[in-house]
């Protein structure tokens, strides 16, 4: 039977019944529940739980505990994912998987703790220093909070990478009826990882490297890693796209707004679908470039100034307007709102 | 005695050096080789080579996993002793040190140290204090003297212009939990002896799971200080020791108490500490009626059980096999005027949970009317706690219903109830789902189970005075 959870508690059930078995992390409005349930939950079911002294702090523990062959996780909001940047490069620099959650909240700054998607840029393009990427999940349900977790550990593991849940101060908040699956997942022997055994005595977790054709080398290893990656778990959902004049392109809570338009604007009679990439890292670009010759414009739905768009704009090459819906600082459009916004666009 | 043999526990050659493989990478009169190699001889005295796990720092020992045949790990500025507490806490049988300079431990990872210190992590920490930042090239540290020259201090370092040095073992030495504080120094042969005893205590400590045992150790840098390794030696010990005493702060035997980690459960239990099943309901349900989508807002002052309330209904409406959200206000509306709670049903997959036109506004309060009656959609249901609000619905479109819910709530004896008996009139004049459901629901959705006969009570009033009402 399904159960009404809130996002935030079902990152936890998923992370478990993924095989995570340790949770570093420090509290912070609107993610604060996931540190709750995690306390809950890894201690009481014998794997670590250790509330952090600060963001800084708890990523380096993953970093540690994820070279000790580990399944781990953070959870954050944006000013402590900026915290965690630093680090979040050396993790993608030394080859180490790691899973992190960001609901995500109005900045910059201080801002306040209504939800936001302006992180895109951090999370995706960067925050870190160096030339690396995070593999992006972008949930929009408490379902999608639970099975992007459950299958993250898998993905970081598989591709030895970080990977982020970008969700959202309302995707976090928010109640909706989840099922869990009851196969639990467990991390394998990494040949990689550090055991505190013979076998392991000679591994290296590093991402300094200096000798130049070294470093490159390690750069042009995460580039491929990052093209195979792209190749490989590109996830989109398209609603009512084959008939589409017009679609909208919006990720989590801002997806929900965008499908209610949708269904709004065709008893209007207005032709509109709904593209949402569920990974913005690897980003849908072909598919985008595809969809491009056919609709006649693309409205990118966003709570930021237009970050996504950027990459819209950059996989279709000019090929038809693409129009920035951007709402920020907390607010969240209602749907009489984006429907009004389309027709006077189109 | 010092053995002039190599320690198993370095490799045989250092491959970074290219022709000058059977050396390190640090300058002549340097203290770090030193260091490695009375732990190098402690790894090897206590066979504990497999065990180990280096943290190396950022730092002139960066690059000591040239040296150390031994599990190895480069951690960012300042962060190993968080990043050694990662691999502590994940493996229990690990020997895991924490290898550190002065601006790493006591400058940016001021606060790291002082945490790991604190929770009494199994770790070793050996902190090689030198007073000057070595590899940037001779800046002043947190441990740099008063009125000793440096890069950034060339007119000496002034207590006013750039602060007091800090003294680290004294700093650690005043939390609970570390079982092994002392400061050694490398500035004579009798010194370099003590150090190798503390290395070799303080790695004992770990192999014996005691807890957390931190080494500083005064070592000179002659090129950052602009001596020769002679000269050096001299400095320390008429300089460094007389402002970090060489002493023994701490050698006890056993840590904090506590309770520790819980045992590791099984698969089978952790699904039932979870209370995860396989998902068997089905979504065609034939027995739910078509409502299309429904939108409800709760609001009130909070404190009135608005949020839970939501929560109810949000789980009535999955139990009657519609798909439901449940979103609530939250941040500072919530400390005064109205919070709410927006919930949606709906036969088909829900779009926005944001409720901005309410089928039904159930208003708890007066501000919460006056805020959201013009909302409600044409058609919709308004439903007022007419003993807190005392004004009437203005709108002609809608249907109202006026129950004096905090008063039937405290007749009953519980006045956070008020809610649950709106919600069970609200049931019975909707008739989305029946009464039986918010009963059957109640027991799981109220998390203090000595509230659940009260509120059982509760949705037993609200729906009598439904059925009075209708007559």
């Amino acid at each position: 039977m399904k159960k009404l959870m809130k996002g935030n508690d079902a990152v936890i059930h998923g992370a478990l019944l993924g095989g995570c078995t340790h949770f570093f992390g420090y509290p912070i409005t609107p993610a604060s529940e996931i540190a709750h349930s995690a306390a809950y939950y890894f201690t009481k079911s014998g794997r670590t739980f250790l509330q952090a002294e600060s963001e800084i702090a708890a990523i380096n523990m993953i970093l540690g505990s994820a070279s000790a062959g580990a399944r781990v996780m953070t959870s954050s909001s944006s000013p402590g994912v900026a915290l965690m940047s630093e680090c979040v490069s050396y993790i993608a620099g030394s080859n180490v998987p790691a899973v992190i959650i960001d609901v995500q909240r109005v900045g910059p700054g201080l801002g306040y703790i209504w939800p936001e998607q302006s992180d895109y840029n951090m999370v995706l393009k960067g925050g870190g220093h160096g030339v690396y990427r995070n593999i992006v999940f972008a949930p929009n349900s408490v379902q999608e909070m639970a099975d992007f977790t459950y299958k993250a550990f898998e993905i970081a593991d598989k591709y030895r990478m970080c990977v982020f849940i970008l969700a959202d101060a309302y995707i976090g908040q928010m109640m909706e009826p989840v099922s869990f699956p009851t196969k639990i997942l467990h991390a394998k022997r990494k040949d990689w990882a550090l055991y505190a055994d013979e076998q392991s005595r000679h591994n290296l977790v590093t991402s300094l490297f200096m000798e130049r054709e070294i470093l490159s080398a390690n750069i042009d290893s995460l580039l491929n890693k990052y093209a195979k990656v792209e190749k490989e778990i590109t996830e989109f959902e398209e609603t009512s796209v084959s008939d589409a004049e017009h679609i909208f392109i919006a990720f989590g809570i801002s997806s929900r707004v965008a499908l209610t338009a949708v269904r709004e604007l065709r008893k209007q009679g207005i032709k509109v679908g709904l593209f949402r990439p569920k990974t913005l890292f690897p980003f849908p670009n072909k598919r985008l470039a595809e969809l491009a010759s056919k609709v006649k414009s693309m409205m990118v739905v966003e709570l930021n100034d237009g970050m996504m768009a950027n990459d819209v704009e950059l996989a279709v090459k000019s090929k038809l307007p693409v129009r920035k819906f951007n709402w920020y600082g907390g607010y969240v459009p209602s749907v009489t709102e984006l429907v009004e916004k389309t027709k006077k666009s189109i | 005695m010092i053995k002039h043999t190599k320690p198993s526990a370095f490799y045989d050659t250092f491959e970074r050096k290219g022709p000058g493989q059977k050396t390190t990478h640090y300058c002549p009169g340097c203290g770090h080789g030193t260091v490695h190699k009375l732990i190098a001889e402690a790894i090897d005295e206590m066979g504990i080579k497999d065990q180990v796990i280096f943290c190396a720092p950022v730092g002139c020992t960066t690059l000591m996993y040239f040296y150390f045949d031994t599990g190895n790990m480069q951690c960012p500025h300042g962060r190993a002793p968080a990043v050694a507490t990662g691999i502590s806490r994940t493996l229990d049988d690990s020997i895991v040190i924490s290898y550190q300079g002065d601006g790493d431990l006591a400058g940016i990872g001021m606060s790291e140290i002082v945490h790991a210190a604190n929770r009494g992590e199994k770790l070793t920490v050996f902190f090689v204090n030198n007073a000057i930042y070595g590899m940037t090239g001779g800046q002043m540290a947190p441990t740099t003297l008063i009125g000793q020259e440096s890069k950034t201090t060339p007119f000496g370092r002034d207590p006013i212009r750039d602060g007091m040095p800090i003294r680290m073992s004294e700093l650690i030495n005043t939390l609970e939990a570390p079982v092994f504080v002392e400061r050694c120094s490398l500035g004579t042969a009798a010194g370099v002896l003590k150090t190798r005893k503390a290395v070799k205590k303080a790695l004992m400590n770990q192999k014996n799971k005691k807890g957390f045992s931190f080494v500083e150790i005064l070592s000179p840098c002659p090129i950052n200080w602009k001596m020769d390794a002679i000269q050096s030696r001299k400095w320390l010990i008429e300089n460094l020791e007389k402002f970090y005493e060489v002493k023994n702060f701490r050698d006890k035997d056993t840590s904090i108490k506590g309770q520790g980690r819980l045992p590791f459960l099984s698969d089978d239990e952790l699904l039932k500490v979870l209370d995860v099943t396989a998902d068997t309901s089905s979504d065609d349900d034939n027995n739910r009626v078509d409502i299309g989508e429904h939108k409800v807002k709760i609001a009130g002052f909070g404190g009135q059980g608005i949020m839970s309330v939501g929560v109810l209904l949000a789980n009535c409406a999955k139990n009657a096999g519609f798909n439901s959200t449940w979103l609530p206000s939250y941040g500072a509306e919530m400390r005064g005027g109205t919070a709410y709670a927006s919930v949606v049903m709906s036969n088909d997959i829900i779009g926005t949970p944001v409720v901005d036109t309410p089928d039904v506004l159930i208003a708890m309060n007066s501000p919460s009317l006056d805020a959201f009656e013009n909302s409600v959609t044409k058609g919709g249901t308004i439903i007022v706690n007419s003993s807190i609000v005392s004004r009437k619905v203005t709108r002609t479109d809608v249907n109202t219903y006026y129950v004096p819910a905090t008063a039937m709530a405290n007749e009953l004896g519980l006045t956070a109830t008020a809610a649950v008996i709106i919600l069970a009139f609200y049931a019975k004049a909707l008739g989305i789902f029946g009464v039986d459901i918010l009963k059957a629901v109640v027991p799981i959705s109220i998390k203090n189970k000595k509230y659940i006969e009260a509120n059982l009570r509760a949705i037993t009033a609200g729906e009598m005075f439904f059925d009075d009402y209708k007559k």
